[in-house]
C-alpha cells in the first residue's frame, strides 16, 4: 500500500511507481536557507557555476543564528546575506523576524503536498504540515539551487501511533522524548518516520511541529503528520493555500509491520533526557530534586507560542527560585507579540525571566549567550550534545516548557505536577 | 605510515564542528575539531589518516562544516557502522570519502585507535598491514563513488554542465 512519504515524492518525482530503495530525483518545490549555511556557503559555489538561483520566488531566507550580530564576523555574515538576497531578487527575506522552522509556516510558506528542502537539521519540521521536508548541507544546497532538483532514497515509512489522550501537563515534547528515550537517536534510519493516532489528532499544530521538529532526534529524513482540519485551518489562517487534492489526504500506514511502534498517550508521564543525549530520558520523576543553574525556554522545539504559554500557566502569579535564572528566547517576533497581547510576557517578566532575543540563542551555542564552565541547564530545546550549548563541561538536561518552568520554580528539576494540581 | 582514529562514544556535529566557532575560517574551526572529547587529535592528525567512529556518525546538525573539517585536516576516509544521513550526504558532496562497515569486521581485534592503517578507495578497504588483515567496506553506489572521485558535488555538477554545453553544441 503506498505510504504518505510515497504520494509525497511520487509527486515531486513525476514518477508513478516507485518503490523504497529506488533513487529518485525530485523537483523542489521551497528552498529555505539561513544566515549560517545560507548565503556565505552557496554564493561561492553558485558564482563558481556562474549561475543563479533557479527560481527566486522558491526561495526563502531568513536570519536566526547570528542574530544578536555583536561582532565584525557576524556583521560581515549579515551583510553578505542582505546584499545577495538583493542580488538574487529573492523577496522572501525574513530578517530578524524569528527562527526558520516557526517563521516558515506563519508566513503561510508550508502547505500539504509541497517538496522542501531547508539549510537545518530541524527541517523535518515542515512535516507537521504534510509537507515532504528535511535538512540538507549546503554544498546540497547550492546544488539545489543551481538545479532546483535533488536526489533521494525513497525511505521505508515508520508509523509512530500514539493511542488514548495525555493527561495535564504532559506535552509533545514529553511523547518526543518517550520516543527518544525508547528507539534511540538512530532509531530513525533516515527513513521517513510519520505520526499519527488519537493523540496526534488532538494536537495543535505548534504542538504537532515539536514533533516534526524532533524527527531529527531519531535521525529520519521527514516527521510527517498527515493533514486534518487542524492543518488546514491553520494554513488557512496564516494566508497559505492548501490545493484540493490535499485538503483531505489521510493516509497513515508503515509499508510493512515491523515499521509500526505503539505508544500510550495516557500513560506517558513528563520526561527528562539527561546530558548528552535526547535519548537518555526518564520520567522526570526519576530527576527529582536534581540541582541546576538556568532554565531555558528557546529555540524552535521549545519557545513558540504554546511554549511560552506552558511557562505561563506554571508561572502565573509566581516567582522563580532564589539561585537560579530564567531565560526565555521567544522562537518568533509574532509569538513574541502574541504573547505579549495575551499578558504571557508580563507573567514571565514579573516571575524573573530575563528575555533574549528572537533567535536560535543558547540552543545552538553560536554566540555570547551560551554556557560557562560546570554550568548546568534545564532546557526545552531539541539537542543536549556534549559542549553544544556551550563549555564542554557544562551539562543540558531536556525536558518539556512545563517541566522547565516547575524546576525554574522550585529551583531544582521538577515534574510540573508537584507544584499544579491541574490546569 | 598513517594510523587509524577510533573514537567508541557518539560522535556528533557539534563536537566536529563546535557552534561558537562556525562564524571563523575553516582552519580556525578546525583547530577546534573534536576538542571536546579528544583534545589533541586536531594538532597530530595526519593526513591520510582514517576516522573510525561507532554507529550513527555525524548525528545532528546541517552544518556540512562537520564533515569539512575532516577532509581539511586531511582525512582520508570515515568509516562507521552507520551515518546520520545529512553527515553522509554532506561527506560526500564534499568529495570525503564515507564508508559503511559491517559490525562484525567493526568489532576486528586489530582495528584498535592507533593501528598503522590503509584505506583504498577503489577495493574499498582497510589495510593493517603490520597484522596482514584486510577489512572489507560495503562498497558505494556508483553514482556516489562517481561523485567522490570528481571530487564532491560541485565539480561533478560543473562537469554535467559542461557536458550539457557540449551536447547543445553539437
Amino acid at each position: 500500500m503506498e505510504t504518505l512519504s510515497q504520494k509525497l515524492i511520487a509527486k515531486a518525482s513525476g514518477l508513478e511507481n516507485i518503490a523504497i530503495g529506488d533513487v529518485v530525483v525530485c523537483n523542489v518545490d521551497l528552498a529555505m536557507i539561513h544566515d549560517s549555511g545560507g548565503p556565505r556557503r552557496v554564493k561561492p559555489i553558485l558564482d563558481r557555476l556562474n549561475l543563479r538561483v533557479w527560481d527566486k520566488d522558491k526561495v526563502v531566507v531568513v536570519t536566526d543564528h547570528y542574530v544578536p550580530a555583536n561582532n565584525d564576523e557576524t556583521r560581515g555574515i549579515q551583510a553578505l546575506t542582505k546584499e545577495w538576497v538583493r542580488d538574487q531578487g529573492i523577496k522572501n527575506f525574513y530578517d530578524e523576524q524569528g527562527i526558520c522552522h516557526v517563521v516558515l509556516p506563519e508566513r503561510g510558506h508550508l502547505t500539504p503536498g509541497k517538496f522542501c528542502v531547508g539549510g537545518d537539521s530541524h527541517s523535518p519540521t515542515g512535516g507537521a504540515f504534510g509537507a515532504y521536508m528535511f535538512g540538507i548541507g549546503a554544498t546540497e544546497m547550492a546544488g539545489v539551487l543551481a538545479t532546483g532538483s535533488i536526489w533521494l532514497k525513497v525511505p521505508e515509512t515508520i508509523l509512530i501511533k500514539w493511542d488514548n489522550q495525555l493527561s495535564p501537563l504532559v506535552t509533545a515534547k514529553d511523547m518526543m522524548l518517550a520516543i527518544c528515550r525508547k528507539i534511540g537517536m538512530g532509531g530513525g534510519r533516515y527513513q521517513a518516520v510519520q505520526y499519527a493516532g488519537e493523540a496526534i489528532r488532538a494536537l495543535g499544530m505548534q504542538d504537532r511541529m515539536t514533533l516534526s521538529n524532533m524527527a531529527a532526534e531519531l535521525g529520519a529524513q521527514v516527521g510527517l503528520i498527515a493533514p486534518d482540519e487542524t492543518t488546514i485551518a491553520y494554513i488557512e489562517n496564516m494566508g497559505g493555500v492548501v490545493a484540493d487534492e490535499w485538503r483531505d489526504y489521510q493516509i497513515e500506514v508503515p509499508d510493512k509491520p515491523g515499521n509500526l511502534l505503539n505508544f500510550d498517550a495516557a500513560s506517558l508521564s513528563p520526561q527528562i533526557a539527561a546530558p548528552h543525549s535526547p535519548a537518555n530520558a526518564d520520567d522526570a520523576e526519576a530527576f527529582r530534586n536534581t540541582p541546576f543553574d538556568i532554565a531555558y525556554i528557546g529555540a524552535c522545539t521549545g519557545a513558540k507560542y504554546v511554549d511560552l504559554l506552558a511557562a505561563a500557566k506554571i508561572l502565573d502569579g509566581q516567582h522563580i527560585a532564589n539561585g537560579v535564572t530564567l531565560k526565555v528566547a521567544p522562537a518568533s517576533l509574532r509569538d513574541q507579540e502574541r504573547a505579549r497581547e495575551d499578558g504571557i510576557m508580563k507573567i514571565l517578566e514579573d516571575a524573573g525571566a530575563e528575555f533574549l532575543g528572537n533567535s536560535c540563542g543558547i540552543c545552538a551555542g553560536y554566540g555570547d549567550d551560551r554556557l560557562t564552565e560546570g554550568q548546568v541547564c534545564i532546557s526545552s530545546t531539541a539537542r543536549n550534545f556534549k559542549g553544544r550549548m556551550g563549555a564542554a563541561s557544562s551539562a543540558v538536561y531536556l525536558a518539556s516548557p512545563y517541566t522547565v518552568a516547575a524546576s525554574a520554580l522550585t529551583g531544582v528539576m521538577t515534574d510540573p505536577r508537584q507544584v499544579v494540581e491541574r490546569i | 605510515m598513517p594510523r587509524l582514529w577510533k573514537f567508541t562514544e557518539l560522535i556528533d556535529t557539534d563536537v566536529l564542528a563546535p557552534g561558537f566557532y562556525m562564524k571563523s575560517p575553516l582552519a580556525e574551526l578546525a583547530t577546534h575539531c573534536l576538542g571536546a572529547i579528544r583534545p589533541e587529535f586536531a594538532d597530530a592528525v595526519r593526513p591520510g589518516d582514517v576516522m573510525l567512529s561507532g554507529p550513527n556518525m555525524g548525528v545532528g546538525s546541517s552544518r556540512e562544516q562537520a564533515a569539512e573539517v575532516l577532509k581539511f585536516l586531511g582525512i582520508k576516509a570515515v568509516v562507521a557502522p552507520s551515518f546520520a544521513g545529512i553527515f553522509y550526504r554532506n561527506a560526500i558532496n564534499l568529495g570525503l570519502p564515507a564508508f559503511t562497515i559491517s559490525p562484525a569486521a567493526f568489532a576486528h581485534p586489530k582495528l584498535e585507535d592507533g593501528a598503522s592503517v590503509r584505506f583504498t578507495f577503489d577495493t574499498a578497504e582497510l589495510i593493517l598491514a603490520d597484522h596482514g588483515v584486510t577489512i572489507e567496506l560495503e562498497p558505494l553506489p556508483q553514482f556516489l563513488r562517481e561523485m567522490i572521485l570528481d571530487g564532491g558535488l560541485v565539480p561533478h555538477l560543473e562537469k554535467r554542465f559542461l557536458a550539457d554545453a557540449d551536447e547543445r553544441e553539437r
